[in-house]
């Protein structure tokens, strides 16, 4: 990246401590904004308390799970077995929601995930992709994640539609493809590199949560400490701002959609070792999974804030809540209407808690100048 | 600066190009194509070629293998006799689209319609506004609510293949002499009615035998929720004694988990009857022992006795010098011994 035109707030810059070397105005002032926090805050004085708070959900969780089903909770190799199995739930749509969080922070949204993985899934186990070998169907698969992600935010940027009609129309017309391409059946595939995938423990955990794990750790790095990851948050809070301060602001949108069609990728073959198959319906409905996953973890639909830390335990929660019903035997429905009242809860507490920022902001305001 | 731009773009260009011609070669599905569920003709007054019949044709745009199935062993079977046409039209993607593409081929006078609905009540009033014009209706499937709406109806036992799958479960419990059973069930998409009463059967046979479902979670009739509905089942009971998973194609998620979760102490009945789970049945090598059909081959006879009503015949074993107005198709139970007898039939 060394594109970066000059920025206009020189000597702001020039008063930090030296870092990489491009330095975004947007990137001070989140130094200013972020200075002594602590490891796991990814952005903003209360995204520390949020996840405090969803650590907190998570624990309530676990108690409830114990409360009524003393009986399995009772057998530690069972809970340990139990927890691997949650993280494993949460693997797939962890990793779609690594990049869904990109794409938000970064002003956007992106409703075609679940079809990209289903078009990459697909795409992977057609029987010519599956003659090259688990290496062919890996790299078909992340191919076909960053060209459709690619398609995406140019659509976006440079065609100008709004994100939410540009992916609606990618989300119908990559499940249309990948029905075609798949004849409407179910593809299975007969790799064992790619099934073993699923079903391969590294010292005892699955291969799976590593790739959850590494995917994690990897969007963390990016969003908060390299300079894609500020321009990023500079996009989403205020693109012209961005703009004047010269971030190409049509070429990183581009990145974004780019890079959550990766995540899509990876997450298709995760998903495809997991079924031994793929079809055109599969990871049905994983963009309201990964988009709620990232809301309650705080991201803010509107962009420019968010912490993919939030968003993974987001989607722990989820896939706990899952659980929590499985082992009670409770019916789904109840368990859809328990999402949607956390989704609710959790917007509630963001729109209070951006209200009492903005207004202690202009209060500061107010006392400084 | 811009010579390395440019050389910069032309290697990406390069790549990117070089990328999507690897993987435009990669979409291929080429393979034996699978046979379709056809009745050759044999002897008999009936397989002689008559009156020319023209049949119009419409099914849902297939999301799943039984759907493509369906229209597959409907042109099939039109393939198969010299005096039957078929006009068949896409019948999109809701109730709505399938009404305007039934306009379209009413327009195109088709001697009988065979017609597998979106909705069986939304589209009840086509199914009138057919017969009243004069043209026989074969509903398949999908039941019209309203018995002048249809000609025939054909359709399978959804109640029936509950009943199936618990009597071979039950029965294999009792085989092994296993006491208090835990019975664990992976049901489709459960808002739907057919679901709805799959599982009514099977709870109802249970509850006879004085068995029960210890823990139901329903998937979506798709490998990868089927993957993780069976996950959650696993994780909810630590043993369990039989499965039934009411779909084969989001049973390959469910034996894909039970590979996964390592668990091998339970047998698990399928549904449906795919080519896959037949073969796995007849191979023996995995937890599925038993499938009970809900198989596809109605809409081959479906075609048939369309063109038997377009001609005004009759079915040649039966007395009765018309086909009857409702046929429902029994479910049965494929196993290891009879394994080889269906697989002509799977999908």
């Amino acid at each position: 990246m060394s594109d970066t035109t000059p920025t206009a707030a020189p000597e702001r810059a020039a008063s930090l401590p030296a870092q990489s070397p491009p330095v975004d105005p947007a990137e001070t002032a989140k130094a200013d904004r972020s200075a002594g926090l602590s490891w796991w805050r990814g952005d903003g004085g209360e995204g520390a308390k949020r996840n405090l708070g969803l650590l907190a959900t998570l624990v309530v969780l676990v108690v409830i799970g114990i409360l009524t089903r003393p009986d399995l909770y009772g057998d530690a190799s069972w809970v340990w077995g139990n927890t691997l199995t949650i993280l494993k739930l949460a693997s797939v749509v962890g990793v779609v929601t690594v990049g869904m969080t990109f794409v938000i922070i970064g002003g956007g949204i992106d409703l075609s995930v679940g079809a990209i993985v289903a078009l990459a899934g697909v795409w992977c186990t057609t029987l010519a992709t599956q003659s090259y070998g688990a290496g062919g169907m890996i790299f078909s698969a992340l191919t076909v994640g960053v060209a459709v992600g690619l398609v995406n935010g140019l659509l976006v940027s440079y065609g100008r539609l709004v994100p939410f009609i540009a992916t609606l129309a990618m989300m119908v017309a990559a499940r249309g493809l990948a029905a075609e391409i798949s004849d409407k059946q179910t593809q299975v595939s007969n790799d064992t590199f790619i099934n073993g995938i699923a079903s391969t423990n590294v010292l005892g955990i699955p291969l799976l949560v590593y790739i959850l794990a590494a995917v994690v750790l990897a969007g963390w790095v990016l969003l908060n400490r390299t300079t894609f990851g500020r321009r990023t948050v500079a996009v989403g809070g205020n693109p012209e701002a961005a703009r004047l301060a010269g971030i190409n602001v049509r070429r990183h949108t581009v990145l974004l959609y780019a890079l959550s069609g990766l995540c899509c990728g990876i997450a298709a073959i995760m998903l495809t070792a997991q079924a031994t198959s793929a079809q055109a319906a599969m990871a049905n409905l994983y963009e309201l999974d990964a988009i709620a996953a990232a809301i309650i973890g705080g991201t803010l639909l509107s962009g420019g804030r968010g912490t993919i830390i939030g968003s993974l335990l987001g989607v722990i929660i989820f896939s706990t809540i899952t659980n929590l019903f499985a082992i009670n035997g409770l019916s789904t429905e109840a368990q859809n209407m328990v999402k949607g009242g956390i989704i609710v809860a959790a917007v509630l507490v963001q729109q209070v808690q951006f209200r009492s920022l903005t207004q202690f902001l202009a209060r500061n305001r107010a006392t400084t100048t | 600066m811009t010579s390395d731009l440019s050389r910069r773009r032309l290697l990406f260009g390069g790549a990117a190009l070089s990328a999507g011609v690897l993987l435009a070669g990669c979409t291929s599905n080429e393979q034996t194509p699978t046979e379709a569920q056809t009745k050759a003709a044999a002897t008999g007054a009936n397989q002689e070629p008559g009156k020319k019949v023209t049949i119009g044709f419409s099914a849902p745009a297939a999301d799943h293998g039984w759907i493509a199935a369906i229209t597959n062993n409907a042109k099939a079977q039109a393939g198969a006799y010299s005096d039957v046409e078929l006009k068949s039209v896409e019948a999109g993607s809701d109730a709505a689209a399938q009404r305007a593409a039934l306009s379209t081929l009413i327009s195109q006078k088709p001697d009988v319609i065979v017609l597998l609905p979106h909705d069986g009540k939304e589209l009840n009033a086509f199914g009138l506004e057919a017969m009243k014009a004069g043209i026989p209706v074969v509903n398949l499937d999908r039941a019209f609510p309203d018995a002048r709406a249809y000609r025939l109806q054909i359709k399978g036992d959804n109640y029936g293949m509950g009943v199936a799958a618990a009597t071979y479960i039950a029965e294999q419990l009792k085989a092994k002499g296993v006491s208090n059973p835990v019975i664990g069930e992976i049901p489709g998409i459960d808002s739907l009615e057919l679901t709805q009463e799959r599982s009514k059967g099977f709870a109802d046979t249970l509850a006879s035998l004085g068995l029960k479902v210890a823990n139901r979670r329903p998937a979506e009739f798709t490998a990868d929720s089927g993957q993780q509905a069976a996950t959650g089942l696993f994780q909810a009971l630590p043993k369990i004694d039989a499965i039934w998973n009411h779909d084969d194609d989001q049973g390959i998620g469910v034996l894909a988990a039970v590979n996964q979760a390592n668990r091998k102490e339970f047998f698990m009945v399928g549904g449906a009857g795919s080519k896959k789970a037949m073969e796995d049945i007849a191979a023996d090598n995995t937890v599925l022992k038993a499938t009970v059909t809900y198989s596809p081959s109605m809409a081959s006879s479906a075609i048939s006795l369309a063109r038997l009503i377009g001609q005004g015949k009759g079915m040649s074993d039966l007395v009765e010098l018309q086909v009857p107005k409702e046929i429902v198709l029994a479910s049965e139970t494929i196993t290891k011994e009879n394994a080889s007898d269906y697989l002509k039939l799977g999908f």
